[in-house]
């Protein structure tokens, strides 16, 4: 398989970290290379996060260059403006629909950007309303799994490798309601 | 052979383990920390976090002289801590392998500075290993510990970022090396480094370089890859596979041994293509060495390769003319979203008041350096771990406060102060220096991710759990007010983190006292070690004056009409906005009656 590359970004604390961590899981398993890159460190304290998973029969790079991913999938919508010029030509975007006011905002020196969604879905993003959906579940801490429940319907991987993977890969206690997110997420995708 | 996907830091720690290490030891440093924190899972070798680097390299130097192999850890500015045993340990060599990992940071993601840790393998003449991915850290690190004990020397083992954090496939063997101690005896030839004995074994070092230089042509570490003859591109590490990335038809000579070089067979690469390159990222290290060796090397036809920050394909692409792929622009109006301190943060409301007061503050590394940022914006230097304390000093002897009527104020992690403040703080008092210093201790090593240190006692196997236990460490916990008044600090405050009019008093008290050198110990712990939350409170009638908003709490922001609102779900209870608010209209919510 020619080399795939997924670009997740968020704030730090929403479990981009778990969501990048599941999707190399299912690319092992499917016999792929693959190679996850993160930030640690400073950049966790609430600011910009991203990490990429880059899968295929040989990977080099960790890295994602400008125009090089296939599939964003934001955490937050500002986010997702800021990874824009991540996306390659005909990639797909998922976006949660959801912003999070950054303190820079909130203490008055900038100000949130206008139209994010039109902006968005003008690129060709799908919003997901991840977060309502997990909250709806009763997991609001499910978020990362609905969304990768819908970059799931972007790549060439079988469901049920995702549902083995979710499984093994989530605290024993979650299973349940990570699958059930994870569906929503898919199902979702699927209709946006 | 298990396929597992691991960082190059867990690999590392796998290939220690398996070379029969039986000591690990170092201090925290993104992106170094994960090492020991996951060597120290396996419960056949024992791991510790050192107060600072310095004292890390020389335990593992005694374990190593005493005969056992030791892996030392550190980010890249550590080694400029641990330069001055680094300088001898050269010199005297091992008994048992000591392998040193140095991790740099190119483009600063957690970093005061960027520095090539290269610099210093040359500098000491030690064989430097160079991982590209987390199968080669595996196997480099295995190895490092053979030709530790082969050629009688420390070894480094060098890792940028994107190798540390980077997860990658890799084929565990699983099998340990036998690690029974060899033999201690003593040497005082060897290991006493007085003029003599120094002399002479720098003629031994000159010996042993040449010996490397000859090993290196043929070490295994190397790889030359022919691919088209037109362009060749010697490199090493993250930069190889960025390299792959933009220019695959380039034939590669990857260096996996970055000192000493290969000068015959670097030679040879370059005469075997038309256009030689060294392709490098945030340094000229490897071009320096490449040149003086009498190579000619090409610059790339549409620029020269960025001699800072990180390298990436784009950059190597954009170097040689390849077009890059096309893409829309970067968003130009997006509100930045740096780190924030934490809601509950304990270093909040330290700089809350240093803000009121317009001090000039000496600061120093750690979450807490984030008090130079909006809206506190109330650090005023950063350089390296202790120097809030000494610059203080330096600061007091400039006669800043009587130039500008400002107090100076030093200011401290609990990390920071065992790893390198003790002794600034022993240089004030000893010269009769005075002013104001701060020590927030948070009970943690939080910027690196809440590892334990001397002044909470938690070990590292404590804090393998992360969360380590406060109340019941298995190391000493440091007695902070008692150690002050033996350096001989007069004026000690221990004064609650979390209580700002308590806060704002003891600043006062101690700026006032302006003949005397005051320490204030502000104490409560890390969010991210004690999680425990309480409701968030109520804003009634808020009038809409911002000043709980300029605490610059994550948790609260503003409704469409300017009051004050507060997100449940970040909120953890702390009553920092409560304290803040003028009016007194954030208030507790009534406990539901039963
Ligand atoms: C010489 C050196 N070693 C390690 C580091 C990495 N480092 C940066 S901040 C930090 C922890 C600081 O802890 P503390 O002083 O307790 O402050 P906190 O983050 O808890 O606020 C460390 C280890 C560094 N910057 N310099």
């Amino acid at each position: 398989m020619e080399t795939k590359t997924i670009l997740l970004v968020g704030v730090g604390g929403q479990g981009t970290i778990l969501a990048g961590h599941l999707l190399a899981d299912v690319a092992a398993r499917a016999g792929l290379d693959v190679k996850v890159s993160e930030i640690h460190g400073m950049s966790q304290r609430g600011g910009s996060v991203s990490t990429v998973v880059r899968v295929g029969d040989h990977v080099s790079s960790m890295i994602c260059d400008p125009g090089c991913a296939d599939v964003i999938v934001a955490f937050e919508a500002v986010e997702a403006l800021r990874a824009q010029q991540f996306l390659k030509a005909g990639g797909a975007m998922f976006v949660n629909r959801e912003t999070i006011t950054p303190v820079s905002v909130n203490i008055g020196n900038f100000t949130m950007p206008q139209n994010v969604r039109a902006r968005l879905t003008g690129m060709g993003a799908k919003l997901i309303p991840a977060g309502r959906i997990a909250r709806d579940l009763g997991s609001p801490k499910s978020t990362n799994v609905v969304l990768v429940g819908a970059l799931s319907t972007a790549l060439d991987f079988d469901a049920d490798l995702w549902r083995t993977t979710v499984r093994e890969g989530v605290p024993k206690k979650t299973i349940d309601a990570n699958l059930a997110a994870f569906e929503a997420g898919r199902a979702a995708a699927l209709e946006a | 052979m298990t396929r597992r996907l691991l960082s190059g830091n867990e690999a590392i720690a796998e290939g220690a383990w398996e070379a029969g290490v039986r000591v690990g030891v170092g201090y925290p440093g993104t992106p170094s920390t994960e090492t020991l924190e996951s060597l120290v899972r396996h419960e056949d070798v024992h791991c510790e976090w050192s107060p600072n680097e310095k004292v890390a390299l020389e335990v593992g130097l005694g374990a190593a002289m005493g005969g056992v192999r030791s892996l030392v850890t550190m980010k890249h500015v550590g080694v400029n801590v641990a330069a001055d045993p680094l300088m001898s340990a050269c010199n005297t060599g091992v008994n048992a392998g000591l392998v040193i990992l140095a991790a740099d940071d190119p483009s600063c993601y957690s970093s005061q500075n960027e520095q090539d840790s290269r610099f210093y393998a040359a500098f000491a003449r030690i064989p430097c290993l160079d991982p590209a991915d987390s199968a080669e850290a595996l196997d480099f690190s295995r190895r490092a510990f053979e030709i530790s004990e082969r050629f009688d020397t420390p070894v480094m083992l060098h890792e940028t970022m994107r190798i540390a954090h980077t997860r990658t496939m890799v084929e565990v063997d699983g099998t340990r090396a036998d690690d029974a101690p060899r033999d201690y005896a003593d040497n005082i030839g060897k290991f006493v480094m007085m003029p003599a004995n120094a002399v002479r074994r720098r003629a031994v070092v000159d010996e042993r370089t040449a010996e490397l230089e000859a090993w290196a042509e043929d070490c295994g570490l190397n790889q030359v890859e022919m691919r088209d003859k037109g362009v060749g591109v010697i490199c090493a590490g993250a930069v190889y596979q960025h390299v792959r990335e933009a220019l695959p038809e380039a034939s590669t000579f990857k260096l996996g041994l970055t000192w000493p070089l290969p000068a015959q067979a670097l030679a040879a690469f370059a005469t075997s293509v038309d256009k030689c390159y060294v392709v490098e990222e945030a340094s000229d290290y490897l071009s320096l060495r490449v040149r003086a060796m009498g190579i000619q090397l090409a610059t790339p036809p549409a620029a020269p390769i960025p001699v800072a920050g990180e390298l990436n394909p784009a950059l190597v692409r954009a170097s040689f003319g390849v077009e890059e792929p096309a893409h829309q622009p970067a968003a130009k109006d997006l509100p930045p979203r740096p780190p924030a301190f934490c809601p509950g943060c304990p270093h909040r409301l330290v700089y809350v008041e240093l803000r009121r007061l317009k001090a000039v503050v000496t600061g120093d590394i750690g979450c807490y350096t984030l008090g130079a940022v909006a809206p506190y914006r109330a650090v005023h230097s950063v350089i390296d771990m202790g120097a809030s304390l000494s610059m203080a000093h330096g600061m007091e002897l400039a006669g800043v406060t009587e130039r500008t009527g400002r107090p100076v104020v030093g200011v401290i992690g609990d990390s920071t102060f065992a790893h390198s403040g003790i002794t600034s703080l022993l240089g004030t008092v000893y010269n009769g220096g005075v002013g104001t210093l701060c020590i927030l201790d948070n009970r943690t090593t939080a910027m690196t991710g809440t590892q334990g240190n001397p002044v909470n006692g938690v070990t590292l196997t404590d804090s393998s759990h992360k969360i380590g236990p406060l109340d019941n460490p298995t190391g000493k916990a440091l007695d902070l007010p008692v150690l002050l008044r033996a350096l001989g600090v007069e004026d000690v405050a221990e004064v609650d983190a979390q209580d700002q009019k308590a806060i704002r008093a003891a600043l006062k008290a101690a700026v006032a006292n302006a003949d005397q050198l005051s320490v204030i110990i502000f104490k409560s712990p890390c969010r991210l070690v004690d999680r425990r939350t309480k409701p968030a409170p109520q804003i009634k009638d808020c009038r809409k004056c911002g000043t709980c908003i300029q605490i610059g709490c994550p948790a609260l922001g503003r409704a469409a009409d300017g009051s004050a609102v507060i997100d449940p779900t970040l909120c953890v209870g702390c009553t920092q906005c409560q304290q803040a608010c003028p009016f007194g209209c954030i208030s507790p919510v009534a406990p539901k009656e039963a």
